[in-house]
């Protein structure tokens, strides 16, 4: 058992970085370096545990780690590393668990300097209130140019670099250099231990064995074991059943206090009683106020989700509701496609909120999936007064019957040095971006603010975003609530059928634009079939666009091939397992890809 | 049930066609003694093992079988009779190639016992003949017709090839005319398909591959659907036409799913519900026959829901069809009940449709028979 520890001696930290630039091998280098993990447990990325963060190179889920370092000094530091996730789409769950620290290494990469996530990253970290140490990492790399990228931080950011420190997380050079910074200026924790308890939740999982796992902080105050807390957001009440900290092996205490970092079980049996951001309080003697920052998380992005065979439907319900367990941003519900059958309508944080968890369901569960494109929540004024909130295109009633439509818009804050002003904008103007504000900042850099409709963002406004700022563009957003557009819905006829999978609402401007590229696109995706195949793009009843798949002609097998059966059965195969992952549209044959055909549209 | 058919292949050939993967090497320099040797041997295990019932039909294919020397010949066939009860009505066919067809060589083929021919004449444009990598020229194939018919033989059968690099359609119009001309009993009109690891699948890969377009191909197999039964060729299968009662009876085993002796490299076969496959290189074949062994490189069982399914896929391909009493007197089980839901499917689709106890591609289905074929696969 350990000894109470004074706040003190307690230095709370996370590792904020651009994609790539070493976050996850620093993590483990530190671990090692302060002996957390032995020779014989090293893991490379000992942070990140599922496959697919790992090979996204995104981190999803937050863990925290507690280390013990000697310092120069002579004392003994309790050093809590808090992972964070990396991506806009999770910048909620960022800000939350930045706020359980003190301090934050900013790790750039001595080749590639900074970067969009650099920026945004910081950011995140400098509205926190963090003490910010920059940390040159790669420096053993051939192309490192430390010296340009100290000034970049400097001229960029417009922070001191002037004691960053140059490291290699891969060769393990300036470890101890980073650990003595982080004990020498991130400040210890400064709540007040005789306060009512205040924990800020900043991640939860759920164990099958032990229902929810909730990662906090504690703020002010003492969480012990068999005490009752109450949950603030929720009000609910729960008796601590075990607490712990990860080292990072998950080493039970009799308690925590101010400053401490650690998990908490509490028999709560879904990741949705347990908020991200919420506050944990004595339910006996409660705070007066939760910790400040909460937000519910609300779906932002939905899509219907089908299996591509329709007898994995239930395989497909059970692993959502596996995976929700542990995701508390998930949301789905039956529904059902005259096209696809039956199905899941699922909400998301954002886009890669919804590819991830469509890969996690192909991948660990290996069930094929059809995904409609993504969809925001509209509001349907109708002319009879009353109104309807629609998530599936589908729904959206006859034109006639509509009164006005409104649609979620979001304040967009960008960030990205000046030469690129012009780009963004013009993306801006495309996406039908109304313009805000523009603030020149030190440092070359301009702050953008637009109005854009969340269901432009949705498509691939971040990519462009991206590529066309060559990474350098920070962005960021914020629901600001809904305004009227003049919306239309827009429905596909294959071979004279409504396929409502691939119905989708769009800005009556660009609707003819729209309905045009999607044929062209379809065209191109769907193969021929036996027959000839029509492809209509229609409002109502007027069609703005029209192309023709071409009939297949033959289709047959002349040889004989001297009674080797098998090979003629091994090409039929090969026709059949294609069929296999196409879904039957009437009596067209369409493949996955068609239904994700509204998502890679670009606006040029 | 025994097998009464065999087939035998011949792997040798002059040189190799620009489309060709068949088993087939050029013959320069391969032990060809050794190999018919070996033949025999297999021959010989075989009928030991499993004694044949009187056959109703001999294909010795390759390759180019005619480029055996008259006394490899002799040797060959004599074999085959030696080991094989041949039946009196049986049809005994070897595949030529019309630059090898001396008349000392047919002669002898129609002294051994082989009472038909079936020539490779693909088509009768010198230049298109060159571009697939033949051998012979317009005049050689019209000559060695002409030799066949003196020593004997009046059961010949003609290949012709559409789809070729550059090929018109009115330049099968030609072929067709000119080979109807020639008065052959049965025709295979195949239409070239690009296979891996050919000199053509290179080229396609290239871009360099001239083939001529989808309704091209179309058009040149509807022209000799419509031409050769014109002339008094009924098509009967997929791409066989043939005067009435001419139908080849050795391809009939293959389509109606029964079972045959292979034998020789690369060849496979079909023998108490089992399905072989030889070894395809030669030296190897030769090599594991002289140790007394089985040339066999793989040999698996065919359940009944496999042969059902072959039952379907090979016997669609004639136009007469498959028969329901057929089905259930092989399998004990209606049609209906094993492939009821398919059957409707493709009845809906337009490619089958019933014709009494029977049922048989449409017109559409004809052009589309790999959609019908592939739906019987589980």
């Amino acid at each position: 058992m350990e000894k109470k520890i004074s706040p003190a001696m307690i230095r709370n930290f996370s590792i904020i970085a651009h994609i790539d630039h070493g976050k996850s091998t620093l993590a483990d280098r530190i671990l090692e370096f302060t002996g957390a993990i032995t020779e014989r447990e090293k893991q490379e990325q000992f942070l990140d545990n599922m496959d697919l963060e790992r090979e996204r190179g995104i981190t999803i889920k937050l863990q925290s780690v507690r280390l013990r370092y000697q310092a120069k000094d002579g004392q003994v530091y309790l050093l809590n590393l808090i992972d964070t996730p990396g991506h806009v789409d999770f910048s909620y769950e960022v800000s939350r668990s930045l706020q359980a620290c003190e301090g934050a290494l900013l790790v750039v990469d001595a080749a590639q300097g900074v970067e969009a996530q650099t920026l945004a990253n910081f950011y995140l970290a400098w509205e926190n209130e963090l003490e910010i140490l920059p940390v040159i990492n790669k420096i053993d790399l051939p192309n490192a140019e430390p010296e340009r990228v100290r000034k970049e931080i400097e001229d960029i950011i417009g922070w001191d670099a002037s004691e960053a420190v140059l490291a290699s997380a891969k060769a393990g050079i300036g470890m101890e250099d980073i650990l003595e910074q982080i004990v020498k200026h991130i400040p210890p924790p400064s709540g007040k231990v005789e306060d009512p308890l205040r924990a800020l939740i900043f991640d939860s999982l759920y164990d099958p064995y032990k229902g929810v796992i909730i990662y906090m902080r504690v703020v002010d105050g003492t969480l012990r074991k068999g005490m009752k807390i109450e949950l603030m957001a929720t009000g609910k009440v729960y008796e601590v059943t075990e607490i712990g900290v990860l080292t990072p092996h998950p080493v039970a205490v009799s308690e925590l206090s101010v400053g401490e970092v650690g998990f908490v079980v509490a028999n709560i049996k879904n990741v949705k009683d347990s908020r991200v951001g919420d506050t944990i309080t004595d339910a006996d003697r409660p705070a007066q106020e939760p910790l400040p920052g909460y937000r519910p998380i609300t779906p932002m992005v939905f899509c219907g989700i089908y299996p591509v065979d329709s007898s994995q439907y239930e395989d497909l319900r059970e692993a959502l509701e596996k995976l929700e367990l542990n995701d508390a941003s998930l949301s789905y519900e039956p529904e059902t496609s005259t096209a696809l059958g039956f199905g899941f309508r699922c909400g998301f944080l954002g886009l890669l909120h919804m590819e991830i968890i469509q890969e996690r369901i192909e991948r660990e569960f290996q069930i094929p999936l059809i995904t409609t494109a993504p969809s925001v929540i509209y509001h349907v004024y109708q002319t009879d007064g009353s109104k309807i909130e629609i998530e599936n295109p589908t729904l959206m009633p006859a034109q006639q019957k509509i009164e006005r439509v409104e649609e979620p818009y979001i304040k967009a804050t960008m960030m990205a040095p000046n030469e690129y002003v012009g780009s963004i904008m013009e993306i801006c103007q495309n996406k039908r971006g109304q313009y805000v504000d523009m603030e020149y900042m030190e440092g070359n850099r301009v702050n953008l603010i637009y109005r854009l409709p969340l269901a432009e963002i949705v498509y691939d406004f971040f990519d462009q975003l991206k590529s066309s700022t060559k990474g350098y563009a920070s962005f960021d957003y914020e629901l600001i609530g809904y305004q009227p557009s003049d919306l239309v819905k827009m429905d596909i006829l294959l071979n004279g059928e409504v396929v409502d999978a691939f119905s989708f609402i769009v800005h009556r401007d660009r609707a003819y634009h729209r309905g045009k590229k999607l044929a062209a696109k379809l065209r191109k995706l769907i193969p021929r079939q036996m027959f000839e195949v029509p492809i209509q793009a229609v409002i109502g009843n007027k069609v703005v666009a029209r192309e023709t798949i071409r009939a297949m002609r033959k289709n047959v097998l002349a040889k004989c091939y001297g009674g080797d059966i098998t090979r003629k059965r091994k090409l039929l195969e090969k026709q059949k397992e294609g069929k296999k992952r196409m879904k039957s549209v009437g009596s067209v044959e369409v493949p996955q890809e068609a239904f994700m055909a509204i998502l890679q549209m670009d606006d040029e | 049930m025994q097998p009464n058919a065999v087939y035998i292949h011949i792997p040798f050939c002059s040189h190799k066609c620009y489309y060709c993967d068949f088993t087939a090497y050029v013959v320069d320099g391969q032990p060809v003694e050794q190999y018919l040797t070996a033949l025999e041997q297999e021959m010989k295990m075989w009928v030991e093992e499993v004694p044949p019932t009187a056959i109703q039909s001999v294909f010795i294919g390759g390759g180019t079988p005619t480029i055996l020397s008259i006394e490899q010949m002799k040797r060959l066939l004599a074999m085959v009779d030696r080991y094989f009860p041949i039946h009196a009505s049986c049809e005994w066919t070897v595949e030529a190639n019309p630059e090898t067809t001396s008349e000392e060589l047919l002669h002898v083929m129609k002294e051994e016992g082989v009472n038909r021919l079936s020539f490779g004449a693909q088509t009768f444009h010198l230049d298109l003949l060159q571009q697939i990598g033949r051998i012979h020229g317009v005049q050689e194939i019209i000559d060695s017709i002409a030799i066949a018919r003196k020593v004997g033989f009046s059961n010949l059968s003609l290949d012709l090839m559409f789809g070729l690099p550059n090929q018109r359609v009115i330049d099968l119009e030609e072929t067709i005319q000119q080979a109807a001309s020639l008065n052959p009993d049965h025709f295979s009109c195949y239409s070239l398909k690009v296979e891996e690891g050919t000199r053509f699948h290179y080229l396609e890969q290239q871009g360099k591959l001239p083939l001529p377009n989808e309704e091209a191909e179309l058009e040149m197999y509807q022209l000799a659907r419509k031409l050769l039964p014109q002339h008094g060729y009924q098509q009967y299968e997929i791409s066989n036409f043939a005067r009435e009662g001419m139908e080849s009876i050795h391809n009939s085993t293959y389509w109606r799913n029964q079972t045959f002796y292979g034998l020789g490299a690369g060849a496979h076969g079909y023998i108490n519900h089992q399905r072989y496959a030889n070894q395809k290189v030669i030296r190897e074949y030769i090599k594991v026959i002289e140790q007394r062994k089985r040339p066999i490189v793989s040999r698996w069982d065919v359940d009944k829901r496999e042969m059902m399914e072959n039952f379907m896929i090979m016997g669609l391909r004639l136009m007469e069809g498959v028969s329901r009493a057929d089905f259930q007197m092989r399998y004990h089980l209606e049609m209906d009940q094993v492939f009821g839901e398919e059957l409707e499917r493709l009845k809906k689709q337009g490619l089958l449709m019933n014709e009494e106890d029977r049922v048989r591609l449409t017109e559409q289905g004809i052009l589309f028979g790999n959609e019908v074929f592939a739906a019987f696969l589980s």
